[in-house]
């Protein structure tokens, strides 16, 4: 991004972007809050001053206090504490595992895609087959049956994700390979992979980081489905989606198990989509407040 | 269009071929197996279990006895409930799924495209933007936060509805909001795309013109193009409901086949767990073959052949 900035002088499709983002409230309050709860994460050490992990048994399941502004869990710790640790958590599978369906989505559309013809029919055959499955069922199935632990977390999860990557990034190439620039390429020789990886993605970048943002969220929220059952992130360790479990299993008893962690999860969620829908809207113009 | 669904159909079973034989060779050659329990059986006792589920002939035989069975539509017997079968089994807690599930995609089609509908056709109105607010709620909000709220204020607080079980249509309200409102609120936001999508067409300028009123010309010439792309949502949108029925069976103690997915699974119950994975497949292959054929029967531009 700051290539294409960089080079170019007066208003860069970048730029205009950049400023059409700007000037959306609601996306650069998404970007706060996200900003603000990263921070919150990576300073959580000088910010509480309980450890995520210590039980203090006789100081369990106490309502919201000055002391423990979130209250405390079953074991006695401090809510506040499980929250900020468990944002690192969830925060670093959220961009991990969109990393990987990155990867793997951006590689098959764009083979597909550049390929075209019977390789571009029979692959995308394979992601509309895909696309109908119970995929989450075979995450369950890898996380059960292979450890839950969080490398496997972020593959299995990534592994899911990249099906609607693949089909954005091979229309992409699919509608860029027979422009002139691309035709002048292969006209002075250049060899496949260059004008793909040079000539071709590059072009493709807008749709594919919108696309990468609005998969944060979903993968975030696939995370804690799957810690929600028990099949991610494991104790002591805690991760949104472990502590709303806990909390959803106490909250007859204590509502604030489940409020906070419930809060914290929705507010960010909702954040990285005004997020990736301010994004969309400023790269793509026309679509602007369609969806 | 009956060749187009023999030769769908016919499709089918590779697809569930390679389904089973994927969840089959993943639980294994994972380590462990169902009679691993915390106290170790006596030698002679494991042996004989193993014999009786044929555990102990090798892993290529298993698997062809396994793949003809199910052939017959044998799914085997239960690990867990060594006097059940698996078809018993699902045959319990499938049509609970089941109606969880229809509901669920009920509530989502129905306030979704109701909100889509009306936030598009008064586009950056107050309605509008309050609708479209509470699709980005929806779509953020986790149904496993949302179902205990919903519980905790209406069923807890408020006394209104059961706060969980399964009997009486009133058991289904909450479930069936929680597993919904996701899918509603993408469908809303859905519904409203196509909707702007469509309204500036010729042939909707020429529905106005001759007179129509607005009503009409929303209902009867946007809406059927505007819900293209809802309808080619049908089919992710079931897959997701079936898993997210996993979570919402278990937050209401429905007796479904959702909630036992998770406990089979690391109970190394291998034939519950196929069995589970191979009837939510088939299942979603013919509704997305019935959502292919919807949409050539409302998309005049798509033909089947």
């Amino acid at each position: 991004m700051s290539r294409a900035s960089g080079r170019a002088t007066g208003a860069s499709p970048w730029e205009d972007a950049l400023r059409r983002l700007r000037r959306n409230r609601l996306a650069m309050l998404g970007l706060g809050i996200l900003l603000g709860f990263v921070v919150a994460a990576a300073l959580a050490p000088w910010i509480t001053s309980y450890a995520y992990d210590k039980t203090n048994l006789p100081y369990g399941a106490r309502p919201p206090t000055r002391a423990h502004l979130f209250g405390t869990d079953e074991l006695g710790r401090d809510l506040l504490t499980r929250i900020l640790y468990g944002a690192r958590i969830s925060f670093a599978v959220g961009i991990l595992a969109t990393t990987v369906s990155l990867t793997i989505g951006v590689t098959y559309g764009a083979i597909a895609g550049f390929r075209g013809g019977r390789v571009d029919h029979a692959m995308m055959r394979v992601v509309d087959i895909l696309y109908g499955l119970p995929f989450m069922f075979f995450v369950i199935l890898l996380m059960v049956f292979f450890g839950r632990n969080i490398l496997n977390l972020f593959i299995a999860l990534g592994a899911v994700q990249w099906l609607t990557m693949a089909r954005i990034v091979r229309g992409q190439v699919l509608s860029l390979r027979t422009r002139e620039f691309v035709l002048a390429a292969h006209a002075i020789g250049a060899p496949p992979g260059r004008v793909l990886v040079r000539h071709l993605l590059p072009n493709a970048v807008g749709p594919i980081v919108v696309y990468a943002t609005l998969t944060v969220p979903a993968i975030m929220l696939e995370e804690a489905f799957l810690s929600f059952l028990g099949l991610g992130v494991q104790p002591p360790m805690a991760s949104w989606g472990s502590l709303a479990a806990e909390g959803a299993a106490a909250m007859e008893a204590y509502p604030w198990l489940i409020v906070f962690p419930g809060a914290a999860l929705t507010l960010t969620l909702l954040s990285l989509n005004f997020l990736g829908d301010g994004l969309r809207d400023a790269c793509d113009p026309q679509l602007s407040g369609r969806h | 269009m009956v060749g187009y669904v023999a030769r769908r159909v016919a499709g089918f079973l590779p697809v569930l071929f390679v389904i089973i034989s994927l969840s089959f060779f993943i639980m294994r050659l994972a380590p462990g197996g169902p009679f691993d329990l915390d106290r170790a059986l006596p030698d002679q006792v494991r042996a004989n279990l193993e014999a009786r589920y044929r555990l102990n002939e090798p892993l290529g035989a298993q698997y062809l006895r396994y793949v003809a069975d199910v052939l017959r539509g044998d799914l085997g017997p239960s690990f867990r409930y060594p006097d059940r079968t698996v078809n018993e089994l699902l045959g319990l807690g499938f049509p609970v799924s089941l109606l969880l599930g229809a509901c669920a995609m009920i509530v989502a089609l129905c306030l979704g495209g109701a909100a889509g509908l009306l936030a598009g056709a008064h586009r950056n109105a107050p309605l509008d933007y309050v609708a479209m607010s509470f699709a980005l709620f929806g779509v953020s909000v986790p149904n496993f936060v949302l179902g205990p709220m919903l519980m905790l204020l209406f069923a807890l607080a408020l006394g209104w509805l059961p706060v969980a079980g399964w009997g009486t249509w009133r058991h289904l309200i909450l479930p069936a909001f929680t597993l919904g409102t996701f899918y509603a609120a993408y469908v809303a936001r859905l519904t409203r795309a196509g909707m702007l999508e469509v309204i500036g067409q010729d042939f909707i300028r020429t529905a106005r013109a001759k007179g129509l009123h607005e009503s009409a010309v929303v209902l009867r010439h946007a809406l059927p193009s505007a819900i293209l792309p809802v309808v080619s949502y049908l089919g992710p949108a079931s897959a997701a409901v079936l898993t997210g029925s996993v979570v919402v069976e278990t937050v209401f103690s429905i007796p479904g086949v959702g909630r036992y997915f998770v406990a089979s699974a690391l109970n190394r119950d291998y034939t519950m767990v196929l069995g589970t994975v191979i009837a939510y497949s088939a299942l979603l292959l013919v509704f997305n073959l019935l959502v292919d054929l919807l949409y050539a029967f409302l998309d005049p531009r798509v033909h089947v052949q």
